[in-house]
């Protein structure tokens, strides 16, 4: 168990942070971490996971300690927090725990196809990218079980941010997404958005700190177990939040 | 410059193209036809612009990628990772 000799033996000395805020996520977190644990080892590179579970009712903190007792205290490391807080007070949470030199942004949920890791930190080595997103809307990218109106919605969405934003990246509200650890540091410092909205902050401003970012087609599968959120609320806080981007980037 | 700022600007720009054309505001006796062109110009690229965002959205989310392939590996992933986990001594 100590050494693990496979047929890689270690590429590098890069070593990738995947941080999971979770919350309420007991069904999908054993599921995630053991495609993580997967990929990551067929591929050579060193890894950790770093679970941050903000007080879940269900249990999700239990299963994580199992999942810990079975992987390893080095590879799924528990940083829990009091109550449910925002998405970027997570990652600076995580940041600050992680030993890697890359971090992982991803869904606990199952809905990013995790084989599509490899892609991403292969993009990033070849064009040495500040950060790597995932981007449904471009390529091979896409997604599964999505009815006609949420498509709507989301290209709809999609094309009124790139008209008035201009990022340069085909997806803003994704959140598969691998940065060098330092970028970041940097860029969580600077955005001040919640939700959806935070994502695409952290692109915007990237863009302006002048980091480069590489894209990689991802496949977004609805919802495995629980529900997903797409409702008016989403829309106008949405709507909110692109007109703020807009006034003050 | 903020992109709001950005816009503004273009759109002072524009305008005030427009309307030194179309009020020949700079008495340049310019021939008739550069007014007649410039008059409608603003609804004229408005509509155009609509016509324009109409069709992308809706090539976009025609050839919105449906995912097929990727659920069922998912799926057939899900069950080996529960069957293994078990194994490995997961109470779920």
């Amino acid at each position: 168990m100590a050494n693990r000799k496979t047929s890689k033996s270690r590429v590098s000395s890069d070593k990738y942070s995947v941080l999971l805020p979770t919350y309420n996520e007991r069904e999908n977190l054993p599921l995630i971490v053991w495609l993580l644990v997967k990929y990551f080892g067929e591929s050579g590179y060193d890894y950790e996971i770093i679970v941050i579970d903000d007080r879940s009712p269900d249990g999700t903190l239990e299963v994580a300690e199992q999942l810990q007792n079975i992987y390893g205290a080095d590879k799924i490391i528990l940083r829990p927090r009091e109550k449910k807080l925002g998405l970027g007070t997570a990652y600076i949470h995580g940041i600050k725990h992680a030993t890697g030199n890359f971090v992982i942004i991803m869904d606990a949920d199952l809905s990013h196809h995790t084989l599509l890791l490899c892609a991403c930190y292969r993009k990033q080595r070849e064009g040495g990218f500040d950060l790597v997103s995932g981007t449904r809307y471009s390529g091979d990218g896409g997604v599964y079980g999505w009815d006609l109106r949420r498509k709507l919605i989301s290209r709809g969405a999609n094309f009124l941010t790139q008209v008035l934003l201009r990022p340069g990246a085909s997806d803003l509200t994704g959140s598969f997404r691998l940065y060098k650890k330092e970028v970041l540091g940097q860029l969580v410092k600077k955005c001040v958005s919640k939700g959806y909205v935070f994502q695409m902050e952290m692109i915007v401003r990237a863009r302006q700190l002048g980091y480069s970012i590489g894209e990689v087609p991802i496949t977004f599968v609805d919802r495995v177990y629980g529900e997903s959120k797409l409702g008016g609320n989403e829309i106008v806080s949405f709507l909110k939040g692109l007109l703020t981007l807009f006034a003050t980037t | 410059m903020t992109k709001l700022l950005e816009w503004l600007l273009g759109i002072s720009v524009v305008m005030s193209t427009w309307g030194l054309l179309t009020f020949d505001l700079l008495d340049l006796k310019l021939p008739p036809v550069y007014k007649e062109v410039a008059w409608p110009m603003p609804v004229y690229l408005l509509v155009v612009f609509g016509c324009y965002s109409l069709a992308t959205v809706g090539y976009r989310v025609a050839t919105f990628n449906d995912c097929n392939e990727a659920s069922q590996e998912l799926q057939a992933q899900i069950k080996e990772a529960k069957k293994d986990l078990q194994k490995k001594g997961l109470k779920f």
